[in-house]
């Protein structure tokens, strides 16, 4: 017997609305029997997980910081993606952004201006950029699989990362301890309403989402990310370099990955430290996917992934459950949605074969 | 769907609202672990901590844990949650949670924490660590003894004076019965990984050390000494069931009974920010069972551990000298803690470069 994926003639586009709503109740379903199996009350749980962490505005705070280096890293991925170019390496990207605009604070403490702000933003988006040129030039030019660079790139922008915060950068007042000095007020990104500590670098997710949505829907760049993603030699007639797309997507997604890095830093951190991200850049991934590589599906999808983190502390403190269930939670709900939508563009086949007739056949 | 969230959402606010209620009656003490709290090391030991605290102060207060919470931002919220959530008392265990602790303990004054092995503190913030040196100062003693080689292993995590520190009780617990005795280090760069920290015994094992301790946090380490059959020391919990055979002894964290005390006080409205670091004597840590070595390498391993918890002997007296040769500490002069806590060099007889 063999299973198969055949794509469906059309796609229902009714299906393709609801398919994330199934694959919420699907989790719920299953996720409650499995709280049930657990002894715990299924409907508290859910409650926790998904309820919860929007009733109160701090944790909304807390959800807009989660989500904003998802959702920023991911919209530059998508567009990599959709043409065609695999930067896998956004955590790197990341990194690097972190360290170019933490020069300003770290190297050049003394200079305190309402100008460092935005040159720090800038020195990020310049340091992803540069750092996802790597992997650009690699496969432009000598034809290198751009997967395997920028994954291999990550390793070494976070020690390079490890190097700095224990060697020339380490604060000479932190008794040894591998961390830079912490930034002056003047370097830290400011909250964006005062309820909270959620600071600008939401904005930036949202802003870059928007902008990167309309250069996809209206802009003869989105024509042409598009065109060159689904085939290079229809682009090539069309006149699309995919030599160009490579650097403009790459570029574009490591400045987005950069300024998420210095965001973060910046932001939420204030210093620089030997992990500055718990894989921000390879969740970004699952993202940007979860969100259909639509701009603006990825707000949503950045969102309701910043809710599952949320929502499984939540769970632990309420219910006094281990973080693994939750864990096994969190892999449902992605199983789901993606499970949901593959099942939409495709269907599965099952095919039969008559032993004997394939064994009188010989090997194939 | 939708009338179907509404009344789920409206049952589970109900119920969740009962039980806010009911926990109001015993004061809410809660913990933030770095790793799981079965890792069987370092963060199962503060876990024991709190279950001996439940099981004493049980009538009076409950306890409530968040567990593998990464260092950084997202410990800020995670600490947040529980200061939210109405725990009185938060003990945060990990290193890596200093600032986020600094922070949160700044914007809820009314609540009390307590970081382990940080260095920062405020009015509503104490800081409590242990001098695990001074068993690895009796731990090198029995290395010195046991080595065939006089060389060991030293799987270490991160480059901080914690860290170094514990290298140097080492080194300086060996060589006051080998003067030659040399330890080779692997920086895994991480409290909490199996593979990398088995990956680093296995190195170390292949460069020729035929005993290996640990400062990290799995067992995964004493299980490959047992497989190659060497021996080796566990690191915060007994971890004599990960290697029967090969467990010399093991630095034990017990931090129950100062959990106990800080809870007391707390309870009766007496606590008060302090920075605590105690040793052997005052029981926050102690040494698992001397077993696998002969008799008289136990009674001197216990010798030194009577001599230590009396004070009689004080793990970093000198002579000693810096790994480049130079004095740190001159005969009969023992080390001040000032030092100890910002230790960035190594003493005589490490076969590594410091990376800094």
């Amino acid at each position: 017997m063999r299973i198969e994926l055949e794509r469906r003639a059309g796609v229902s586009k009714l299906f393709s609305i609801l398919s994330p709503f199934i694959a919420l109740g699907l989790t719920l379903i299953f996720g409650g029997i499995m709280f049930m199996m657990l002894g715990k009350d299924p409907i508290a749980a859910l409650y926790s997980f998904f309820i919860e962490p929007l009733t109160e505005v701090w944790s909304l705070h807390e959800l807009a910081i989660k989500a904003a280096p998802l959702i920023l890293i991911a919209v530059g991925l998508s567009v990599c993606y959709r043409s065609n170019n695999w930067n896998i390496g956004a955590e790197g990207q990341f990194i690097m952004g972190a360290i170019a605009g933490s020069i300003l604070p770290v190297v050049f403490y003394e200079w305190q201006s309402p100008l460092v702000l935005p040159l720090m933003m800038l020195l990020g988006m310049l340091g992803g950029a540069l750092f996802a040129g790597i992997p650009a030039f690699l496969k432009a030019h000598l034809n290198t699989n751009e997967i395997l660079t920028s994954l291999m790139l990550v390793y070494v922008a976070q020690l390079f990362l490890d190097w700095l915060v224990r060697g020339p950068w380490r604060n000479p007042g932190g008794m040894n301890f591998p961390e830079t000095r912490t930034f002056d007020a003047t370097a830290i990104l400011p909250e964006m309403i005062a309820s909270g500590r959620a600071h600008w670098g939401f904005g930036f997710a949202i802003i870059a989402a928007i902008l990167v949505w309309f250069m996809m829907r209206y802009t003869l760049k989105g024509f042409e990310i598009t065109v060159l993603g689904q085939s290079q030699r229809a682009g090539r007639f069309a006149g699309f370099s995919s030599r160009k797309m490579i650097w403009f997507s790459m570029l574009l997604s490591g400045a987005l990955a950069g300024l998420a890095g210095i965001a973060e830093v910046s932001g939420a951190i204030q210093q620089l430290r030997p992990v500055i991200s718990p894989g921000y850049g390879f969740t970004a991934i699952i993202v940007a996917f979860l969100g259909r590589l639509n701009p603006l599906g990825i707000v949503v999808a950045g969102l309701v992934l910043a809710l599952t983190y949320l929502g499984g502390e939540a769970v632990q403190v309420s219910l006094q459950i281990s973080d693994k269930p939750i864990r096994v939670f969190q892999g449902l709900l992605l199983f789901f949605v993606l499970s949901c939508d593959t099942l939409i563009h495709y269907k599965i086949r099952m095919m039969w074969y008559d032993l004997s007739e394939t064994a009188g056949k010989g090997t194939r | 769907m939708k009338k179907l969230l509404f009344a789920l959402a409206t049952t589970a606010a109900v119920i969740g609202f009962s039980a806010g209620a009911y926990a109001a009656d015993k004061a809410k003490v809660c913990f933030v672990y770095v790793g799981s709290k079965t890792d069987g090391g370092w963060t199962q030991a503060h876990d024991i901590g709190r279950l001996e605290l439940e099981k004493a102060l049980g009538d009076k207060i409950e306890t409530q844990f968040l567990e593998s919470v990464p260092e950084g931002p997202d410990a800020e919220r995670a600490i947040e949650r529980l200061a939210r959530s109405g725990c009185g008392l938060i003990y945060t265990t990990s290193f890596g949670f200093m600032d986020a602790t600094v922070k949160v303990a700044a914007k809820f004054p009314d609540v009390k924490f307590e970081h382990a092995t940080g260095y920062k503190t405020a009015p509503n913030l104490a800081t409590y660590n242990s001098r695990f040196y001074e068993g690895r100062y009796i731990q090198g003693q029995i290395a010195a003894k046991i080595s065939q080689k006089g060389v060991a292993g030293y799987i270490a995590s991160f480059p901080i004076p914690e860290v170094v520190m514990g290298i140097n009780a080492f080194v300086t617990g060996a060589r006051s019965i080998n003067p030659d005795f040399k330890i080779k280090v692997v920086w895994a760069n991480t409290w909490f990984d199996p593979g990398k920290e088995a990956d680093a015994a296995k190195a170390l094992i292949d460069q020729g050390v035929d005993v290996l301790t640990q400062h990290t946090d799995t067992t995964a380490p004493m299980q490959v000494a047992a497989e190659r059959g060497i021996k080796a020391f566990g690191q915060a919990s007994d971890m004599i069931k990960a290697g029967p055979e090969t467990q010399l002894t093991a630095i034990v964290d017990t931090w129950g009974a100062y959990y106990i005390k800080r809870t007391q006080l707390f309870l009766d409205g007496k606590w008060e920010t302090s920075s605590s670091w105690d040793g052997l004597k005052d029981g926050i840590l102690s040494m698992a069972p001397y077993t696998n070595m002969p008799d008289d390498v136990k009674a001197m391993a216990e010798e030194t551990q009577k001599k230590i918890e009396s004070g009689e002997l004080k793990p970093f007296t000198g002579p000693l000298k810096k790994q480049d040769g130079s004095e740190w500490l001159a005969a009969g002069a023992s080390s001040d803690d000032g030092t100890l806590l910002g230790m960035n060099f190594y003493v005589e007889g490490v076969d590594d470069k410091l990376p800094q």
